[in-house]
C-alpha cells in the first residue's frame, strides 16, 4: 500500500466536505441577495408604475396642490403637506414624553419595576395599527372633538398669529387627532431606543457626577444627554420614519380631504391615507399611476429618514466597541 | 443656599414630569386595551366563528375572515421564516465584517421599518398586475416580504450569541462549517430564532396596509388562493368605517380576536426569550 491510497478515504472525505461548504455558502448568499433583491424590486416597481403620472406632471406633480379624479389632474402637494404636519405633531408631543418614560425607566424606577414597565411600553408597539384606528375613530376623535378641540379654539385660536391653527369648527376627525395617535405609535420605539443608548453610558461617569453633588436632572442633561445624543437622534429618526409611514391609524381618523388648510383642526390626508382609501378605487391608469407615484414619494422620504437613523446607530455601535 | 433650592426645585419638576410620561404612555395601553374588552366582548359569539361575513344590515360572522388570516399569515410564514433564516444565516456566518454584510445588513434595517403600504404597492405591480386579478397568493407573499427582514434580524443576532468555544468543539471533531452551523449553532439559538419568527407572526398578523390591494377582500367564503380572500384586518378596516351598527359589533369582534391573538403572541415570545438567556 502506497501512502497515496492510504490517504485517499480522507482526501474524498475533505473533498466531500468543501462541496458540502460551498454548497451552503452559496445557499444562504443566495438569501441574502434576495433580501437586496426585495429593496431593489420596491424601487423598480414603484418607479415604473409612477412613470406614466411622471411623464405626464413632470416635477410639477409633486408641487401641484389639486387632486381631481374627473378631470385627471393630480398633485401630490397637499398629501406630502398632511404627511409632514401629523408627523412633525406626533414628533412635537411623542419625543417629550418617549424621553421622559425613557428617563424614567433608566434613572427613577426600582430595580423590580423596570423591565415590567419596559415591556409594558413595548407592548404599544405591538397592537397593530388598524387597532389604533378604530380606537381613534370611536372613542378618540369624539372625546377631542367634545373636549380638547373647543378649549383649543376657545384659547389658542383667539391668539393672533397662531390662531389661524386652530380655526374651524371641532371635528374630531382631522390632522391634530392623527398627529395624537401617530404619537402614541412612536413612543414605544422613541422610549426603548433611548432607553438602549441611555444604559450605555458608563455608570462610573454617572456616579462620579452624583459624587460632585449633581441631582439627577443635571446628571441626564449634562452627562447622560452629551454622551448618547448621537443615539437619541438616531431613535428620534426612526420613530419619524415610522410616522411618516403608518397608513391604517392615520386613514380612519384623517377625514381623507385633499386641502391643504392652515387648521389642523380640519380634515387633511397623507399619502399613505390617500393610498389606502383610493387606491382599490382608481379607475383610470393615470389615476393608478398618480398614486404609486406617491407612494414613490413617500418610499424616498422615508428611505432618507431611515438610512440617516441607521447610519447614525451604526456608527455609534461602532464606537461603543472600540 | 438659593442655587440649592433652585436646583432641587428643577429637579422636582423634572421627575414629576417623568411620572407624568410615563403614565401618559402606560395610560394609552390600559384604555386601548380595555376599550377593545368593552366592546369586543359583546361580540364574541359562537355565531361569530361559524358564520360568514354578512350583508350590511344583517347579523353574520367572521368565519371566512378569520380561516383566510390564518390561511395567509401561515404561507407567507413558511416562505418568509426559511428565507430569513438562511439571509441571517450568511450575515451572521460568512459575512460578519465583510462589505458586502454590511451592506445586505444595512437594506435589511430598512425593509424592516419602511411602511408596509409601500409593500403593498410593490407586490400589486408584481402580482396584482400580470395575473390581472387580486389573490391570496399576492396576500401571502406580501406578508412574506414583512416577515423575511424579522427573521433576518433576530437570526443573525442569536447566532452571533452562539459561545465561540462551542463551534471550536465540533470544529475540532471534523465537522465541516455548515454541519457546525446547522448541527451545533442552530441548536444552541434554537430559541432565540424561534421568538424571532413569533414576533415575526405577530407582525403580519395585524397588517392590514399591505393587504388592501393584494389579497383585497371576499365577502365569500374561498378555499381558492387564486382569487380575493377575505382577511380580519381589511374586514375590520371595511367594517368599522361603515355606517351600520351590525358590521362594526363584528368589526370590534374582529380587533379584540387579533389584538389578544398578537398579545399572546408577544408574550410567549418573551417567556421564550427570557427563558433562553436564562438557560446559557
Amino acid at each position: 500500500m502506497t501512502a497515496e491510497t492510504m490517504l485517499a478515504p480522507a482526501a474524498a472525505g475533505a473533498h466531500r466536505r468543501a462541496w458540502g461548504d460551498t454548497a451552503f455558502h452559496a445557499l444562504t448568499f443566495f438569501f441574502a441577495a434576495g433580501v437586496l433583491l426585495i429593496l431593489s424590486g420596491v424601487i423598480v416597481a414603484l418607479i415604473v408604475g409612477a412613470l406614466p403620472a411622471l411623464e405626464r406632471f413632470g416635477f410639477g406633480f409633486v408641487v401641484a396642490d389639486v387632486w381631481n379624479p374627473v378631470t385627471e389632474k393630480f398633485g401630490a402637494l397637499a398629501p406630502i403637506y398632511g404627511t409632514l404636519v401629523t408627523s412633525a405633531i406626533a414628533m412635537l408631543i411623542g419625543i417629550p414624553v418617549a424621553f421622559g418614560i425613557a428617563l424614567f425607566i433608566t434613572e427613577l424606577s426600582p430595580v423590580w419595576l423596570k423591565q415590567p414597565l419596559a415591556t409594558m411600553i413595548e407592548l404599544l408597539a405591538a397592537i397593530p395599527s388598524i387597532i389604533y384606528g378604530i380606537w381613534g375613530l370611536f372613542v378618540l376623535a369624539p372625546f377631542v372633538q367634545e373636549y380638547i378641540e373647543p378649549a383649543l379654539i376657545n384659547t389658542l385660536g383667539e391668539v393672533p398669529g397662531i390662531g389661524m391653527l386652530f380655526a374651524g369648527p371641532p371635528l374630531g376627525i382631522g390632522v391634530l387627532t392623527a398627529g395624537f395617535i401617530l404619537a402614541v405609535m412612536v413612543l414605544p420605539f422613541i422610549s426603548s431606543i433611548m432607553r438602549d443608548v441611555f444604559e450605555t453610558v458608563p455608570p462610573m461617569l454617572k456616579e462620579s457626577a452624583y459624587g460632585l453633588g449633581a441631582t439627577t436632572t443635571e446628571v441626564v442633561w449634562q452627562i447622560v444627554l452629551p454622551f448618547t445624543r448621537i443615539g437619541v437622534f438616531g431613535g428620534i429618526l426612526l420613530g419619524l420614519g415610522r410616522a411618516l409611514g403608518e397608513t391604517m391609524a392615520v386613514t380612519f381618523v384623517i377625514g381623507n380631504s385633499h386641502h391643504i388648510t392652515a387648521s389642523i383642526l380640519q380634515p387633511g390626508t397623507t399619502i399613505s391615507a390617500a393610498l389606502a382609501n383610493e387606491f382599490t378605487e382608481a379607475v383610470g391608469d393615470l389615476y393608478l399611476s398618480s398614486l404609486i407615484a406617491l407612494g414613490l414619494i413617500l418610499f424616498v422620504i422615508t428611505f432618507i429618514v431611515l438610512a440617516i437613523a441607521k447610519l447614525l446607530l451604526i456608527r455609534l455601535e461602532k464606537q461603543a466597541g472600540r | 443656599m438659593q442655587v440649592y433650592a433652585r436646583r432641587r426645585l428643577v429637579n422636582y419638576i423634572v421627575i414629576a414630569l417623568s411620572f407624568v410620561a410615563t403614565g401618559f404612555g402606560l395610560l394609552w395601553l390600559v384604555l386601548v386595551l380595555s376599550t377593545l374588552l368593552i366592546n369586543g366582548v359583546s361580540a364574541i359569539t359562537p355565531s361569530l366563528f361559524m358564520q360568514m361575513t354578512p350583508p350590511p344590515g344583517s347579523s353574520g360572522g367572521l368565519l371566512n375572515a378569520i380561516a383566510g388570516s390564518l390561511a395567509m399569515t401561515a404561507i407567507a410564514t413558511a416562505i418568509g421564516t426559511p428565507t430569513g433564516i438562511l439571509a441571517g444565516t450568511f450575515l451572521a456566518e460568512y459575512a460578519r465584517a465583510s462589505r458586502f454584510g454590511e451592506f445586505v445588513r444595512f437594506v435589511n434595517d430598512i425593509l424592516l421599518s419602511a411602511p408596509s403600504i409601500i409593500v403593498g404597492l410593490f407586490v400589486y405591480e408584481l402580482m396584482v398586475v400580470r395575473m390581472g386579478h387580486f389573490s391570496a397568493w399576492a396576500g401571502a407573499v406580501a406578508l412574506a416580504i414583512i416577515v423575511v427582514p424579522v427573521v433576518v434580524r433576530t437570526t443573525e443576532d442569536m447566532l452571533r450569541l452562539v459561545p465561540a468555544t462551542l463551534r471550536e468543539a465540533a470544529v475540532a471533531l471534523g465537522a465541516p462549517k455548515w454541519k457546525v452551523i446547522v448541527m451545533v449553532a442552530y441548536r444552541a439559538a434554537m430559541q432565540g430564532m424561534l421568538t424571532g419568527v413569533l414576533l415575526a407572526v405577530a407582525r403580519i398578523s395585524g397588517e392590514t396596509a399591505p393587504l388592501l390591494f393584494t389579497a383585497l377582500n371576499n365577502q365569500f367564503w374561498s378555499g381558492d388562493l387564486n382569487a380575493p380572500m377575505a382577511n380580519l384586518p381589511v374586514v375590520i378596516f371595511q367594517f368599522a368605517m361603515s355606517p351600520y351598527a351590525d358590521w362594526q359589533t363584528l368589526a370590534w369582534g374582529g380587533a379584540l380576536l387579533i389584538t389578544a391573538a398578537i398579545l399572546l403572541l408577544n408574550i410567549t415570545a418573551r417567556t421564550l426569550a427570557a427563558w433562553s438567556s436564562f438557560r446559557q
